[in-house]
């Protein structure tokens, strides 16, 4: 037993792991191309899989509908895309612009206040997304809590509508993704060094002078890992929209569930997925060159 | 003539810590003065309301006539070089030196040459382009000392400049040092704890104690007429007799230790006061046979420590008295160390250093 | 430098926190509101908590959730272990690139596009090998110790990677073999960050929604399946009530969790 794990540890510690991924991550991703290729029918499963192996052998019968079907909706499918990168993009900037500060202050605290602050950011990180969306809505409602309070305090005196827009949508993602955003930038800027800031004082710089020529370039990693690590799940969120976005602010995870639920067209489904992929697949590539640079 | 820096009754307090108590000295343009002490002395802190990082408590500090309280450190006409060189990692060398100047708002062709001439004055040139990351110790504190000196300031502080840096390249960079101020005409302080370094560089050392400023004078004074018994202490080898003074016989004072001492002092002795008399160690002679001189007693020889150019001696006198001798290899009559057990020491009179206490 | 943060930046960081935790601690205080409307505060009630003890379906997809969450992050830890192994321990290996590929990029995908990939994949499996049949625990479990594993990995890495090498050295020094120096020595000193591992593993297959959906069959509903078609049908106290529970239970455990890593550290 010994000498076999002596022998082979090495071997089953990588390849379990690997295989499991192999099979159950990168597999999926191969059929959900052949579905996005396969021709949809009235059936269970309601497609006829492009490559199958059946009873009868192998057989190949990629059919590109779904696409020339999204090429030709392009309105309907292109829009929600763009849309997602829009709101995503923006939604990481907001994030940005909260989590920074955030990040700074606890990196400036004592080592015991910023456990607790730490603490206290991880904390909604835990618990459920989705009930926190929920809480979002009591509060945006057109009878939830904001509105009743200005309504009640005389500042206006229907109640406006925050829900099913643009706003409503930074909201939650701000929500869901602050605790992404901050750690990475908590990580960068914990290791500043306080003497080099003082020097670029003593040289004569002010405040906003030494955050802009020292601290933001320092924190640079640490901006751009937390970006990444809000804006590419964020393009394909389904819970944010569909909670609580309104018609104008569809986007692709929205519409890849609408179509395999609601339209019951997996293929179609299957080939947005893909263009979701494809769409965020050059921040991920991103991601890792930046991750190798910064091992370096 | 008002002096070119003045630090006025100086206190700093953090909670109920006194760091800084009550200091007060100043200097004329020009000088290379060093804070000397120990860690915790307050010279640390002392050097940070210099560069405007810490409010005094109580005091003021002036700058060519110009109070720096409520200045803060980006306007005043002060600069620092950090004991860890503080260098911004994301910038050439070159960048590094000009930062300072482009907070000054100085045209870029000034600023170029500026930082050209600077890297020439501490021997870097053609280093501008090299990240801080690819130099060793020694050349990143000339890039700071280059970054220090870029805005011409009326005084620069140095956060223990020699700390990191080993023997050899100590001694060097000692010697630039020394050499760049008297150029440049700067007005130089150094914070240090370290007694060689402060004695090599300065024109004048504080001695710093419990925050207090203990004694400030030239390096000679410093060593041969220390005011204190913790200066006495602090700065060189050193050891104490107690004495009792007996009576003032013609040049000199009697006192009654294990022996009877003639010691040169001042005339504010009386009869029967206690004091500690200080014997550097390089003042005491070591010889085989007795000689005759004044301040002459038995000894025996505890151990000895070869230092290349002499050797230093621990001795035993009468009633336990214990001494360093330090004898320098220039005498012919030189007794080989591991033969002897027992001898006599003398010292001059002059030698001795009378301390109340 | 310390004293100064400028004013504008501790109001934007107070906002940042107050973002963070006004909604939530709104939704506690009206869970306790006997009034259904949130606009109408009729007093103190417990009802919607006792509602929530009557209702069989939240209920039975409460036991779900747990027992997949359970059940995943267990194999989430343990593989996640061995991918942190493979890639602190050993140095390079074939399959390394292909390995750290597959380990981040489950990091970033778009949930959607996971548990609609997962569900093709488990159809195909059916119909060309007769398993999994239908959809069910099991399909939920699987995917949700993939994604898991990936998260469980990252968590361990870094403590793996900080340890202290040498008192493995010594335990080698001594005589001691792999993999007993691994059990003995190694695994004890990295235990709180595979705690972590295994509590973040499980907080992300309690709170999966969208790839729950897609690989769940009938019968397999899990709870935030549930809550999400609750809250599709309009706004429900009960919601508050669970969430609430969720909430505490979750905090509480952080709590104690942080209280234990605090005070261990505290002794070093």
């Amino acid at each position: 037993m010994h000498s076999f794990l002596q022998k082979f540890g090495r071997l089953l510690v990588i390849w379990l792991p690997l295989g499991w991924l192999s099979i159950f991550f990168m597999l999926p991703l191969v059929e959900m191309v052949n579905v996005s290729l396969s021709e949809a029918k009235r059936a269970v499963p309601p497609y006829n899989p492009a490559f199958q192996i059946g009873k009868d052998g192998i057989s190949f019968q990629p059919v590109v509908d779904n696409y020339l079907l999204i090429y030709e909706y392009w309105e309907d499918y292109l829009w929600p895309a763009v849309n997602s990168v829009r709101l995503a993009f923006f939604s990481t900037l907001y994030c940005l612009l909260f989590a920074y500060p955030m990040a700074w202050w606890i990196a400036r605290s004592n080592k015991s206040l910023q456990h607790i602050l730490l603490v206290l950011i991880l904390m909604p990180f835990w618990t459920s997304s989705l009930l926190r969306m929920y809480a979002l809505i009591g509060l945006l409602n057109p009878n939830g809590v904001i509105n009743d309070f200005l309504i009640w305090a005389g500042i206006t005196v229907t109640p406006i509508q925050m829900m099913q827009t643009d706003f409503s949508i930074y909201s939650g993602m701000i929500l869901t993704y602050l605790p992404l955003m901050i750690l990475p930038l908590y990580a960068s800027l914990v290791r500043l060094d306080n003497s080099v800031l003082e020097a670029a004082a003593d040289l004569g710089a002010k405040n906003w002078d030494i955050f802009r020529t020292i601290i933001l370039p320092l924190s640079m990693p640490g901006v751009i890992a937390g970006c990444l690590l809000v804006f590419i799940p964020a393009v394909g969120e389904f819970v944010i929209p569909a909670l609580l976005g309104g018609p104008e602010q569809l986007m692709l995870g929205k519409v890849i569930w609408t179509e395999f639920f609601r339209n019951r067209d997996w293929p179609v489904a299957a080939a947005i997925a893909i263009i979701l992929i494809a769409i965020i697949i050059i921040p991920i590539v991103y991601a890792r060159y930046q991750d190798k640079e910064n091992i370096n | 003539m008002t002096p070119f820096i003045r630090i006025q009754n100086i206190s700093k307090k953090f909670g109920e810590l006194l760091a800084v108590d009550d200091v007060s000295f100043t200097l004329e343009r020009g000088e290379l003065f060093s804070l000397l002490g120990p860690s915790g002395c307050g010279k640390t802190t002392l050097l940070r309301m210099l560069a405007g990082f810490e409010k005094p408590s109580e005091g003021y500090i002036e700058i060519d006539g110009q109070d720096m309280a409520n200045v803060d450190p980006a306007d005043r006409p002060v600069n620092i070089m950090f004991q860890s060189y503080a260098l911004f990692p994301h910038m050439s060398v070159s960048n590094n030196i000009a930062y300072g100047l482009k907070r000054a708002l100085l045209p870029s062709d000034e600023i170029k040459a500026r930082v050209e001439e600077l890297l020439r004055l501490v021997d870097l040139s053609g280093m501008g382009a090299r990240k801080p990351s690819t130099l060793s110790g020694g050349q990143r504190q000339r890039v700071a000392l280059a970054r220090a000196l870029a805005r011409r300031p009326k005084l620069l502080l140095l956060d223990e400049p020699l700390a990191a840096l080993d023997k050899k390249l100590r001694t060097e960079t000692q010697f630039e040092l020394v050499n760049i101020q008297e150029q440049l005409g700067t007005t130089f302080i150094v914070v240090t704890h370290d007694q060689e370094e402060a004695m090599t560089l300065s024109t004048r050392i504080g001695v710093m104690d419990n925050g207090k400023l203990v004694q400030t004078a030239t390096p000679n004074e410093i060593y041969e007429k220390p005011e204190t018994r913790f200066v006495a202490d602090f700065v060189g080898d050193i050891s104490f007799l107690e004495a009792t003074v007996i009576e003032r016989t013609g040049k000199y004072w009697l006192m009654e230790s294990a022996t009877l001492i003639h010691a040169t002092g001042s005339s504010t002795l009386t009869p029967g006061m206690k004091v500690s008399l200080a014997i550097r160690p390089e003042k005491i002679t070591l010889t085989l046979q007795p000689t005759g001189y004044l301040n002459e007693f038995p000894v025996e020889i505890e151990d000895w420590a070869f230092y290349g150019a002499g050797t230093q001696y621990k001795v035993i006198g009468p009633d336990g008295i214990k001494l360093k001798v330090y004898q320098s290899h220039n005498q012919p009559s030189q007794a080989n160390p591991r033969q002897l057990e027992t001898g006599f020491v003398h010292f001059s009179p002059d030698a001795t250093i009378i301390l109340e206490g | 430098m310390r004293s100064t943060v400028p004013l504008l930046v501790k109001l934007l960081a107070i906002a940042g926190f107050g973002i963070l935790y006004i909604p939530v601690i709104m939704m506690m205080i009206y869970s306790f509101n006997r009034s259904k409307l949130v606009s109408v505060w009729a007093g103190f009630s417990t009802k919607w908590y006792k509602e929530l003890w009557y209702d069989d379906v939240l209920l039975t997809a409460l036991y779900k959730s747990l027992l997949i969450g359970f059940s995943s992050a267990t194999i989430s830890t343990i593989f996640g272990l061995l991918i942190a192994i493979a890639f602190v321990r050993f140095a390079n290996f074939k399959g390394r690139l292909f390995l750290s590929l597959v380990a981040s990029a489950p990091l970033v995908m778009p949930e959607a596009v996971t548990g609609l990939s997962m569900l093709l994949l488990f159809i195909a499996m059916e119909v060309s090998f007769g398993w999994p049949s239908g959809r069910g625990v099991d399909t939920i479990m699987i995917a949700h110790a993939t994604f898991g594993m990936c998260f469980a990995a990252v968590v361990i890495q870094t403590r793996l990677r900080d340890m202290d090498k040498s008192l493995e050295e010594a335990a080698r020094d001594l005589g001691g073999r792999q993999p007993f120096v691994f059990l003995s020595i190694i695994l004890p000193l990295i235990l709180p960050s595979i705690i972590a591992a295994w509590l973040l593993s499980f907080t992300l297959s309690f709170d999966d929604l969208v790839i729950a959906s897609f690989v769940s069959g009938p019968g397999s509903s899990t709870l935030p399946i549930v809550i999400f078609s609750k809250i599709r049908l309009g706004v429900s106290p009960e919601i508050n009530a669970i969430a609430t529970l969720m909430i505490l239970a979750i905090s509480a455990l952080i709590m104690i969790g942080s209280f234990l890593v605090l005070r261990r550290d505290g002794k070093k």
